[in-house]
């Protein structure tokens, strides 16, 4: 009995696979399509993003309040924004332009989310370590402490990011003000988010309150990573987890509610 | 078998909820071919869309033992600015088939030869009908959707349809929804009325025509 429940289960996951594959590729060639670099824009596009923030802020020689350089500074800053931020902006009003895929039935919405979600995911990363890499390479940045640590923080981020992208995506569907305010709200976030700060720097009043911003923890977490003893990082490493699972299961839940009421053209 | 189930279906407007099915209940078993006619807006589509799977009914049920294809030459599935042989390979991933053979039908059927390679926006109607079509013949289902296959495309395009639809896959389950009532007569072997909500079973064609005619009148 239990076996068999395995192998539905095996199946329905090769077909999910397949299908989010599907989806990937073919949301890969539309927005990238096959000219210039093609696809490389996937990755290109964070990086150069990322090295104008970097350069820009090495220019005003931004005030930052620790020792780091400003460089290392950015990198990580910058892109732990990419991560949080752009899920969302992907995910929100995804649904309209793929409604008519509903017509094949292990087509779902959250198929689509996921796709969108993993392109997304995938080029922050990837753009985060090559510049890394390039970073060490010529370097401007020492090789980061403790790779783990970068990685718990990363992965965090990119699960805030997801679930959060995919609840917004969802409500997205039922109301126009969920994208009528992600842009201001995302914008403001921004320098809000950690990027722009560490907490050890803020006054000892105000570090509580900032750490209540999930973003903060997860940004904390990489540079942690990154720097080790250089800096001292604050983190509540379990109330950035309790905001991931709550906000998934939000998610989920929206999800569940969209698929069930959409109606294709 | 498809059973269909007290199925209601409402859709909220800004004039209040309107019952666009209102208790539907039928089952098709394999091999037979029921034909649907109604005015516009009588809820054809809808129909077809819920036996589909691509919506849900706002009430009842749909049990499905047999697989049940898209609504037959559909294509509003294309992305436009993706190449017709994009849209093969896609559809191919996502139902598991192999890509290659897929092409050669796809290239043999539409006939549209460098015009694969091109994206779908340039395409015309007609092209673009027989892309669709072409695509909805490559993967096999036990029942097949029809909804107004023959509103675009020439004379060769629509006895190509008919040979691929009622001759190599005239096993097969059909739902057909026409404003041809000549194509539901030829293809069909059951016929019903949707009107006002509720699907009438008539015996023959004459009598579900008369009362469509009925229906269209008034």
């Amino acid at each position: 009995m239990a076996l068999q429940q395995f192998k539905e289960i095996g199946k329905s996951a090769s077909i999910q696979w397949r299908v989010i594959y599907a989806l990937l590729m073919r949301e890969i060639l539309t927005r990238y399509g096959r000219h210039n670099i093609g696809f490389l824009w996937l990755f290109v596009e964070p990086m150069l993003f990322t090295t104008g923030v970097t350069v820009l802020w090495t220019l005003a020689k931004a005030v930052h309040g620790s020792s780091l350089p400003i460089v290392a500074f950015a990198l990580t800053g910058y892109s732990s924004v990419l991560l949080w931020r752009n899920m969302p902006s992907r995910c929100i009003g995804a649904i309209e332009p793929n409604l008519a895929l509903m017509y094949h039935r292990n087509v779902r919405v959250i198929d689509v989310f996921l796709a969108r979600l993993l392109l997304e995911a995938g080029g922050a990363t990837i753009s985060f370590i090559v510049l890394s890499l390039f970073y060490i390479y010529i370097g401007w940045l020492e090789p980061p402490v403790d790779v783990l640590t970068v990685v718990q923080g990363w992965v965090l981020l990119a699960w805030f990011g997801a679930a959060l992208a995919m609840f917004l995506g969802a409500v997205a569907e039922k109301s126009e003000l969920v994208d009528r305010l992600w842009h201001p709200f995302s914008y403001i976030m921004f320098p809000l988010s950690g990027a722009a700060y560490m907490v050890d720097a803020l006054p000892a009043s105000a570090q509580k309150y900032a750490l209540y911003v999930p973003m903060v923890n997860g940004v904390e977490i990489v540079r942690d990573g990154y720097f080790g003893n250089q800096i001292r990082a604050h983190y509540d490493l379990s109330y950035l987890l309790a905001w991931c699972m709550a906000l998934s299961v939000l998610a989920l839940a929206q999800v569940i509610v969209v698929s069930r009421e959409i109606t294709p053209e | 078998m498809i059973n269909v189930n007290h199925v209601h279906k409402v859709y909220p407007t800004r004039q209040g909820d309107r019952v666009v099915l209102n208790d539907i209940s039928f089952t098709l078993e394999r091999g037979d071919k029921l034909g649907v006619l109604g005015r516009n807006g009588a809820g054809k589509s809808t129909l077809v869309r819920l036996v589909s799977g691509a919506e849900q009914p706002t009430l009842g049920s749909i049990t499905r033992n047999m697989s049940v294809s898209w609504p037959i030459a559909f294509g509003g599935a294309f992305q436009a600015s993706l190449t017709g042989l994009d849209n093969v390979r896609f559809i191919s991933r996502v139902y598991n088939q192999d890509y290659t053979q897929n092409i050669d039908f796809v290239e043999d059927f539409t006939e549209l030869g460098l015009y694969l390679r091109e994206p779908v926006r340039s395409y015309s109607q007609g092209m673009r009908a027989r892309l669709a079509f072409a695509i909805s013949m490559i993967i096999e289902f036990d029942c097949y959707l029809i909804d107004e296959v023959s509103a675009v495309g020439d004379a060769r395009f629509h006895e190509k349809c008919a040979f691929e639809l009622f001759q190599k896959r005239a096993d097969r389950a059909m739902l057909i929804i026409s404003h041809d009532v000549e194509y539901v007569r030829n293809h069909c072997s059951q016929f019903a009325v949707l009107h006002e909500g509720n699907l009438q079973f008539y015996p023959d064609f004459d009598q579900a025509y008369s009362q469509h005619m009925v229906n269209l009148h008034n």
